[in-house]
């Protein structure tokens, strides 16, 4: 409230029309969370009193479980993996010319852009077609052609904010290229790939097509187990889970947005 | 490099090899790995794709077929007056879901990537801009989820309908259900793709140089003028970049028409996973049906990258 305040918002109308729209995308999930705690035998939108109980009914569910350690895995490896050959893209990118750069830069960018549709039909055709049996190691090397876009993206534009003259300094001095990378350029570009690995990380953990189509029945993760429950009907668990989930993605990307922010204010 | 490789006229042969290995090791050792994935996972995939949808009727457990366009005729045959259309209006429909949400996120998101931009306190900006896109990375399953609560029958928002009726004496609205209709996909694509306009549009409109709204209003330029004559020219590659963009990720999305729309509200995104992982399992026309897909936003990226705002695209 006191931030309201302090905005002086209600002057002009588009100060109310963004009050409204806040509360156009923040309305629905406060809606869900207010009603994971409705204390009802079945899902109605009529309160009923506070209760835990789906909270309780959700952590002694031992699918979602078995689902949310599938994703994790799937989700670290992609990224962990993804870190390093798309930092080592972005700066490779920055720093070479050669024939076919761009359409190297383009189709590296493409994943961000091409519905996850077309992506996940064209890997689950070239698995087949290769003869590779689904897994969740199959999902793992799908998820690594975006998270390797997306980190590739937010490095390379920290990259071309950064001082040139700090690694041309290293080498001068006598440092070989490798330790010039290691240690002048790495620490440099750290906050950036960090964020870039967080919301990597946010976006694996969120898809459910890639998923759907490279996974067979090696690996169930929790967006796949989240879309079957909710085309079978809605239950109140399944707010419970929503509630928590949007949570953790949400301060995970609040704390990528914080480390981009800074790492792009902080030597300009 | 060149320059220490020029004062010494000695080097040797072996050494100029070993220079120009090096010159190759460097940008093999970075961008190749990645390169490769790519290559593997992206490129010789939809590759295969355009291979298959030229087998007709191609299914996953046949070895080979023959050549030819009968998938794309399915989708589109111009030589055939007894055509069934079928597919032809899954992809108008799309183009149409698509059309809409956009528009509705250009004229909501405008006014809010202004605020944020021109008349938002300096000191908020940054963090208002980065809380209005946050739901941008949640879950679009979940958030879809959350508007099948409200707009369910027994939803939220009938029960709301329901309670404020009960005020108005000889009104007796009957509880419809809101869920499964185009309505509920313009309002999910709409819900989820917003953030991504007022985004691109703030970045364009943080660009814009206040001075001139200024001496337009000086020169005698009313509000409107100002906006329509200074802003909106000013901004245009933003908006441009914002409205494909929008259009293109609500084009491709599955999610929201699955969730939200009913059966008659089948979309492109639908259709080719139906064909993939559904009963049918007519990987030739589902192929056939995502190189349209991808033709489509191929055209879209070119015109993105021939009339859109490049930049505020990249700070994205």
């Amino acid at each position: 409230m006191s931030l309201l305040r302090r905005l002086n918002l209600p002057k002009t109308w588009q100060g109310w029309l963004t009050v409204a729209l806040f509360g156009f995308m923040y309305g629905p999930i406060v809606v869900l969370g207010i009603y994971s705690f409705n204390d009802s035998r079945r899902y109605t939108s009529v309160w009923q009193g506070f209760s835990l109980r789906w909270y309780e009914s959700l952590f002694q569910d031992a699918r979602i479980f078995r689902a949310l350690q599938d994703t994790l895995f799937v989700a670290i490896m992609a990224v962990a993996i993804s870190s390093v050959l798309g930092t080592l893209m972005a700066i490779g990118l920055s720093k070479y010319y050669f024939p076919g750069k761009g359409v190297y830069r383009g189709v590296s960018y493409l994943p961000l852009i091409v519905p996850d549709i077309s992506i996940a039909v064209a890997t689950l055709v070239f698995l087949a077609s290769m003869a590779i049996p689904l897994s969740i190691w199959t999902i793992v090397a799908a998820h690594m052609v975006f998270c390797l876009a997306y980190i590739a993206v937010v490095v390379s534009s920290r990259l071309g904010s950064l001082d040139p003259n700090l690694e041309e300094a290293a080498l001068d001095l006598g440092a070989t290229p490798t330790q010039a990378l290691i240690k002048v350029l790495l620490p440099q570009l750290m906050p950036a790939i960090v964020a870039g690995c967080l919301l990597a990380f946010v976006l694996s953990i969120d898809d459910l097509l890639i998923s759907s189509f490279t996974a067979g029945g090696g690996a169930n993760p929790l967006p796949l187990e989240i879309f079957s429950r909710i085309r079978n009907g809605v239950k109140p668990d399944m707010n419970a889970l929503s509630v928590l989930l949007i949570l953790a993605s949400g301060m995970i990307a609040a704390l990528a947005e914080y480390l981009r922010y800074k790492s792009s204010t902080l030597e300009r | 490099m060149s320059a220490s490789l020029s004062k010494n006229p000695f080097q040797g042969l072996g050494a100029t090899i070993r220079h120009r290995l090096n010159q190759l090791l460097g940008p093999i050792a970075l961008l190749g790995p990645a390169g490769i994935w790519l290559l593997l996972f992206l490129v010789l995939p939809t590759l295969l794709i355009l291979d298959i949808s030229l087998v007709p009727g191609f299914r996953p457990e046949d070895v080979g077929g023959s050549f030819g366009l009968g998938n794309y005729f399915q989708v589109f045959n111009p030589f055939d007056p007894s055509f069934d259309p079928v597919y032809l209006q899954v992809i108008w429909r799309s183009i149409y879901y698509a059309t809409v949400s956009t528009v509705a996120c250009l004229v909501l998101g405008f006014p809010v990537a202004y605020w944020l931009a021109i008349m938002a306190p300096r000191r908020w900006r940054n963090f208002l801009v980065v809380a209005f896109i946050l739901p941008l990375w949640t879950s679009s399953l979940l958030r879809s989820y959350a508007w099948i609560s409200i707009l369910r029958p027994t939803g939220l928002l009938n029960t709301f309908i329901t309670w404020l009726s009960g005020f108005i004496p000889g009104v007796d609205l009957p509880t419809q259900s809101w869920l499964y209709s185009s309505a509920a996909v313009f309002v999910g694509l709409t819900y989820n793709f917003l953030p991504y306009m007022v985004l691109i549009l703030y970045a364009s409109l943080e660009k814009l140089d206040i001075s001139l709204l200024e001496a337009a209003a000086d020169l005698g330029a009313n509000p409107r003028e100002v906006f329509w004559k200074v802003t909106v020219p000013q901004t245009l590659p933003g908006i441009a970049a914002g409205c494909l963009l929008v259009f293109i990720t609500s084009m491709g999305d599955f999610v929201v028409p699955t969730l939200l729309g009913g059966a008659s509200s089948m979309t492109i995104s639908r259709l080719i996973y139906n064909q993939f992982l559904g009963i049918t399992r007519n990987w030739g026309l589902g192929s056939a049906l995502s190189m349209v897909l991808i033709l489509a936003v191929s055209l879209a990226i070119a015109l993105l990258l021939k009339y859109g705002d490049r930049d505020s695209v990249q700070e994205t």
